[in-house]
């Protein structure tokens, strides 16, 4: 299996398996791993002794989980008011096209995944695109591709 | 550093301040989010360097800190003590900067700020209008000290609250005197805080939880990002004597996914407090216990209020349950539970310190205190401001916020996030508190001000809240689930052109529904956005669905785009830059628009420097 299970049981034995952690155990993971391997999620469920069905709601639930492997490249484009006020959603859209992909898919060489996000706290510098941590500020559709080619 | 009683806590300040020079040059550069975008950490760095490349190190210090508040003008530094201000910084600056001002003690004019209205530089950070009017009694400190340094913050006074209600108040004093000052929750509802205290004190159970809500769910908002990352012990100073008066021995700290800096910042402020012995068993000498735990949300809106909160500190999927009986009964694992907002336990220390009294006479009637916003959008000076509740839209808008940029006409306020409503150019006056805020149809909410000019769409920005709150509702109910995603449909035919008349009756009925029978105040407060702006701004509404019209030229459908022969150079930018091959044309020739390729992206709308790409 994609999980290594001596991996999830330091992750789980650090939450002392319990149920209460669950949120927190699955963001590990999620950091390990960058998404939750299905198997990892059964595994989890049979760890905090949990129903499977509560294991998938909570990782269904969160924006933060993802069941699905990312791009090596992650691009976040801020949807939130300020940005969108200001024009994100053409911004958005350029990467859409350039990328040929959709909000929330990875190009099939997976190298680029592209997510939109309700505001990241930069409002000040909106439109703002996060790509790798990295913010940039006062986007506009023209700057998408000088954005993607500095990659 | 272990602190056993309150007198210790009063010698080791007064250790702290003696070894401090005061008069010791001290480059307080901001490090909060605006600036980390602008690259300030760099800026940071090149200071650092310059110091030791001229042997200084031991002479000046170099602080990083929380946000200063003037995001626009980032990246920031501060240098005391005179308290200069330099903006705009970029790393070939800083060796001026230290050549100037910290040896020759002269100022670097070209990097002060200008008052365009008096026409002249200012030099100190409180002749700036962006800062002059407001009254920053959260938010100044963060200038001030290092978020990671336990003993900055004891050095202007922290932890002097918590030692004075330790050192002889009783519980229910300190419940009286948050009842007495009048405070009203900074998290969106705004119930009065000293009540919930008493209500969670008076029930019934031994094991009774305090929490902070540092979710910060509303986009547009930063304000709790602000305070946790740039001054975390005063959150935790909040929180242990709230804790003292609600007779609460355990709390969480409930933070959002996207802040790790914040989640950083506080994780280790609670391990210096633990260690201070500002946390744990007996602090301060006085038998009283407290300890808190710290836990990311999974980046989900409905978490912010409370039950949802509650249900996923257990683990759970955050759905929020009725309200009939309140959490300070049954919250957390069913226990008393008393959860206030970040902001609202920063300004418990403040009303400690300075009296209920002091804190009462700041403020309106019915609202108390200093409020922080986030003032963003289609506005001049951007970023976070901190004003006496009652001050008006409008001062906060211009005078502070400097208008809206290019000339444009402003158009309308949003308040109070996805709950709150649009603000229009008549009520500009209104003052700013919870009861005006609401009685227009908005509310006051965590804190966002988004700025909206000409160019902004109504029709599209209700749709966009709409959307919002649709993808974010939990599903739990049916009005919420069902009614917003109605509700989305109808908008977006309206700002596609499809729209009917009918349209606008039907999206009261269900506003109405959503109001009445939601269960949480995600669904209740949902069609706040919509009402506000079909109240106001019902010709724009008529435009989109009688005129096919989009009148601030934003929904793509409804607008179209042309070259203007008489303007167009034939540079031939629009045509290189086009992604659909739209236009057409030869070198120096006007250039043509092909409407059934057009995609509307508006590129060459912004690219061109001749004024001659139209939309209509
Ligand atoms: C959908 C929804 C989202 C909310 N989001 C937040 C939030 O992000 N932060 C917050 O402090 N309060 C939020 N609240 C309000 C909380 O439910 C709660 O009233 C508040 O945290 C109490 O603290 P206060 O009394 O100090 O304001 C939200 C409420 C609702 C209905
Ligand atoms: S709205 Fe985009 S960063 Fe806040």
């Amino acid at each position: 299996m994609t999980a290594n299970e001596s991996k999830l049981d330091s992750i789980i034995d650090e939450y002392n398996a319990e149920p209460g952690s669950l949120i927190s155990i699955l963001q590990d993971i999620q950091a390990e791993y960058n998404y939750l391997p299905e198997e990892s999620l059964e595994y989890v469920a049979k760890r905090l002794d949990i129903p499977r069905v509560q294991v998938f709601g909570v990782a269904t639930f969160f924006k933060a989980f993802s069941l699905k492997p990312k791009g090596r490249q992650q691009i976040h484009v801020c949807m939130g008011t300020a940005c969108h006020v200001r024009g994100s959603k053409k911004v958005l859209e350029e990467l859409e096209r350039k990328l040929e992909i959709k909000a929330g898919d990875t190009t099939p060489d997976g190298e680029f995944t592209l997510e939109t996000v309700n505001c990241v706290g930069a409002c000040a510098l909106g439109p703002v695109v996060v790509e790798n941590e990295e913010y940039h500020g006062e986007m506009t559709p023209i700057k998408v591709e000088s954005l993607l080619n500095s990659k | 550093m272990k602190v056993t009683s309150v007198n210790e806590l009063e010698a080791i300040r007064s250790e702290i301040l003696a070894g401090k020079d005061q008069d010791k040059p001290c480059i307080a550069v901001c490090g909060g989010p605006g600036c980390l975008a602008n690259q300030c950490l760099e800026v940071r760095d090149a200071f650092v360097n310059e110091i030791a490349a001229k042997g200084l190190t031991d002479k000046v210090d170099v602080r990083t800190t929380g946000c200063h508040g003037f995001c626009e003008c980032g990246p920031i530094a501060l240098i005391y003590p005179q308290e200069i201000f330099y903006q705009g910084l970029s790393i070939d600056d800083i060796p001026e900067i230290i050549e100037e001002t910290i040896i020759n003690n002269k100022t670097v004019d070209r990097l002060l700020y200008t008052d365009d209205e008096a026409g002249q530089l200012v030099e100190t950070e409180g002749e700036v209008p962006f800062y002059k009017q407001q009254m920053r009694l959260i938010l100044g400190n963060n200038s001030k000290i290092d978020p990671h340094s336990i003993e900055d913050y004891i050095a202007i006074g922290g932890y002097s609250a918590l030692a004075k209600v330790l050192g002889g108040m009783q519980p229910m004093d300190v419940v009286d005197e948050i009842k007495n000052s009048g405070i009203r929750g900074r998290g969106g509802g705004g119930f009065p805080t000293g009540r919930k205290w008493e209500s969670t004190r008076n029930a019934e159970g031994d094991i009774k939880y305090v929490i902070c809500n540092a979710d910060e769910g509303d986009p547009g908002a930063f304000m709790d990002r602000s305070i946790l990352e740039g001054n975390p012990h005063s959150v935790l100073e909040g929180m242990i004597i709230g804790a003292y008066a609600i007779g609460s021995n355990e709390g969480y700290v409930y933070v959002r996914n996207e802040y790790p800096l914040a989640l950083k910042n506080i994780n280790l402020a609670i391990k210096q407090a633990r260690e201070a012995g500002l946390l744990g068993d007996n602090i301060l000498g006085s038998g009283f216990n407290f300890d808190l735990k710290v836990n990311r949300g999974g980046g989900a809106f409905v978490c912010g209020e409370s039950t949802a909160l509650m249900a996923s500190l257990e683990g759970k999927p955050g759905e929020p349950r009725a309200k009939y009986i309140h959490t300070s009964d049954k919250g957390l694992w069913d226990r008393p539970s008393n959860l206030n907002n970040v902001e609202t336990w920063a300004n418990i220390p403040l009303i400690i310190n300075n009296g209920a009294d002091w804190y009462s006479a700041i403020g309106t009637e019915s609202s108390k205190g200093t409020k922080v916003f986030s003032l963003v959008g289609k506005i001049n000076n951007t970023g976070l401001v901190e004003v006496p509740m009652g001050m008006t839209l409008r001062e906060i808008i211009f005078d502070i916020g400097g208008g809206i940029p290019d000339n444009k006409a402003f158009k309308a306020v949003q308040t109070g996030g996805p709950s709150g409503g649009c603000i229009p150019e008549s009520l500009i006056d209104l003052p700013v508190d919870y009861d005006r805020l609401t009685e227009v149809g908005s509310m006051m909410g965590s804190g966002g001000m988004i700025v909206m000019d000409e160019d902004t769409c109504m029709v599209d920005v209700a749709r966009y809240f709409i959307n919002f709150l649709m993808e974010e509702s939990c599903g739990k109910c049916v009005p919420c689930r069902e009614g917003l995603l109605r509700m989305g449909e109808i908008l977006t035919d309206i700002t596609e052109g499809r729209g009917r008349m009918e349209d606008l009756d039907l999206i009261q009925d269900l506003s109405e529904v959503l109001r009445d029978a939601s269960l949480c105040g995600l669904g209740q407060t949902a069609p706040n956005p919509v009402m506000s702006t079909l109240k106001y701004f019902r010709n724009e509404y008529e435009a989109h669905i009688k005129d096919h019209k989009c009148p601030a030229g934003v929904c793509t459908e409804l607008i179209t785009y042309s070259i203007d022969a008489g303007n167009c150079t034939g540079c031939g930018l629009c045509l290189k830059k086009c992604p659909a091959e739209a236009i057409t044309g030869e070198t120096k020739q006007p250039h043509v628009l092909d409407a059934g390729k057009c995609i509307k992206c508006g590129i060459c709308y912004d690219v061109c420097k001749f004024d001659a790409v139209r939309k209509e």
